[in-house]
């Protein structure tokens, strides 16, 4: 099972926390369990579309909490073991926000 | 935190971190059922602790720290354990561990440390040791390395679960019986010891990939089982080309899963498949790993050669723009490293594809009284495919009639069958 993992808020990350984070993706990748991971730009540009007329909004943006800053594609057994990693990243980031959901397909 | 909450983190907790548990714990007592046993234990007690105090920040640390603490209890009390493990020349070592744990002051003090990647490493070569069967070496990996229960490895592969609980025990006694060192294998020995390490996991993989016996096509949990191990143990031995070409097939082929089984439940011959619903990701994965391989050099081995096929076909954005002469030029070269009748049967499928089917029938027809293949499937099922396509229907019946009396899954026989009455008689 695949789920992507995101975070919308989380705290700055110091040195400690680089080096932390640096071996935790490291073990991850190791198992076999962590497909992609990456940072995001909060920027972005926003898309909505009205019967197929697509209106862009350059970013930033005000309510800026609500953008995926970064995000990680694991690969694993169950909703649970994917909670367990999420747990391990949080005691890495301390503060922050985020959401696990599983991704379906193409399995 | 409620009983079934504990117990489902409990158990997901263990399928991550169990094989690092043991193999830290095997390097300690050097001895693999005990090793087992001591992380057994220690999952006991979190199953009765975690419900009350919440799950520890660092679960695999606190398995760890607890399995520990009853390593040192037992060797202290075990005059004769302490025996054998000095036996072994090691009593030193492991005074050492245990003096050095004994002066942590809190469990959540054993960190990473105890986690050393070679104990991965020397845990997949004695899983995989010579001296076992080849299905003992299958179920101990599985147990071992995959973290799954004897129950899950009994069902994937439709056995009753005593049995292969009977195994394990086995196993791991014929282990101790030989003393077999928890040891990375020495340089003259590595090659061969790496090769039944990629053929254990290759089995576990084809397992799942096209189940031999039941009603079930695939069982794709086994392939993505093959394929976790797989990549641990490419970052756990980088240098071995042949490991980045066994990920790279796994990877290749794991992206067809979902397409190569049709609605309801029956195979989809790869040129049929809806190239739309191959798993890109895989594919990109399996490029990227058959490039660290061929970057390593030198000749390329079995798995590299079948990684770089899977890859002419993963390349191939329409069955019709498959390269088969290309195709056909690397089944040569893997006759050559790996001269066997099914791999014979496979160039002359390619040559077929490539130069007609007329030349294929050349090449397929001197293997049918080849021995080894009386009882394979799949050697009737491509002189039928030949035969169809030279237009001789009747003869293509009987070699469908046969694959179907030969093949020993449910889903495969169906479609054998359907194949044979859609030969209509030689006009």
């Amino acid at each position: 099972m695949r789920f992507l993992m995101t975070t919308t808020a989380g705290d700055a990350p110091d040195e400690t926390m680089m080096a932390e984070m640096g071996r935790f993706v490291e073990e991850l990748t190791r198992s076999g369990v962590l497909l992609a991971t990456g940072g995001l730009d909060p920027a972005g540009t926003r898309i909505s579309s009205k019967d197929g007329k697509v209106t862009m909004t350059d970013g930033p943006f005000a309510e800026a909490k609500e953008a995926i800053i970064s995000f990680a594609l694991v690969d694993v057994r169950s909703k649970e073991e994917a909670i367990e990693l999420s747990k391990r990243f949080w005691q890495i980031v301390k503060n922050g926000e985020g959401a696990i959901q599983q991704v379906f397909g193409p399995e | 935190m409620t009983v079934p909450d504990a117990a489902r983190a409990v158990d997901a907790v263990w399928r991550l971190e169990s094989a690092r548990i043991i193999a830290g714990l095997a390097r300690i007592v050097r001895d693999i059922d005990l090793a087992e046993d001591l992380a057994q234990d220690a999952l006991v007690a979190a199953l009765r602790q975690w419900p009350e105090s919440g799950i520890p920040p660092n679960p695999g640390a606190w398995l760890m720290a607890t399995a520990k603490h009853r390593a040192i209890d037992r060797l202290r009390r075990d005059e004769r354990l302490r025996r054998n493990v000095g036996e072994l020349g090691h009593e030193l070592k492991a005074r050492q561990e245990a003096a050095a744990f004994a002066g942590a002051p809190e469990l959540e003090a054993v960190g990473d440390d105890d986690f050393v990647p070679d104990d991965l490493l020397r845990l997949m070569f004695v899983a995989c040791h010579p001296v076992l069967s080849t299905e003992s070496r299958v179920a101990l990996t599985l147990r071992l390395l995959g973290g799954l229960t004897t129950d899950e490895i009994a069902r994937a592969f439709l056995a009753a679960e005593p049995a292969i609980a009977q195994r394990i025990v086995r196993a791991k006694r014929t282990l101790a019986g030989k003393q077999v060192p928890f040891e990375v294998p020495s340089a003259e020995e590595r090659a061969e010891r790496m090769g039944s390490v990629l053929e254990v996991i290759y089995l576990i993989f084809n397992e799942g990939y096209t189940a031999t016996a039941g009603e079930d096509w695939a069982r794709p949990e086994l392939c993505y089982e093959a394929l976790r191990i797989g990549r641990m143990l490419a970052e756990l031995s980088p240098a071995d080309p042949e490991v980045h070409g066994l990920v790279a097939l796994m990877e290749i082929q794991s992206s067809r899963l979902r397409a190569r089984v049709g609605p309801g439940g029956e195979p989809v011959p790869l040129l049929e498949q809806n190239r739309g619903s191959w798993d890109q990701l895989l594919i990109r994965r399996g490029f990227a790993a058959l490039l660290r391989a061929e970057q390593l050099g030198g000749p390329p081995g079995s798995y590299v050669v079948q990684a770089a096929i899977a890859a002419c076909h993963a390349r191939a954005r329409a069955a019709e723009e498959t390269d088969w002469e290309r195709i056909a030029a690397l089944y040569e070269v893997l006759a050559a490293i790996e001269p066997t009748p099914v791999v014979e049967l496979n160039h002359a499928v390619a040559v077929a594809m490539a130069f007609g089917p007329a030349r294929g029938l050349e090449l397929v027809d001197p293997l049918t009284s080849r021995p080894e293949l009386r009882g394979y499937h799949l050697l009737p099922t491509v002189r039928g495919d030949l035969l169809v396509r030279l237009g001789r229907p009747a003869e293509a019946r009987e070699e469908f009639e046969r694959a179907a009396a030969l093949t020993r899954n449910g889903q495969e026989r169906w479609v054998l069958l359907r194949r044979a009455a859609e030969c209509s008689p030689d006009p």
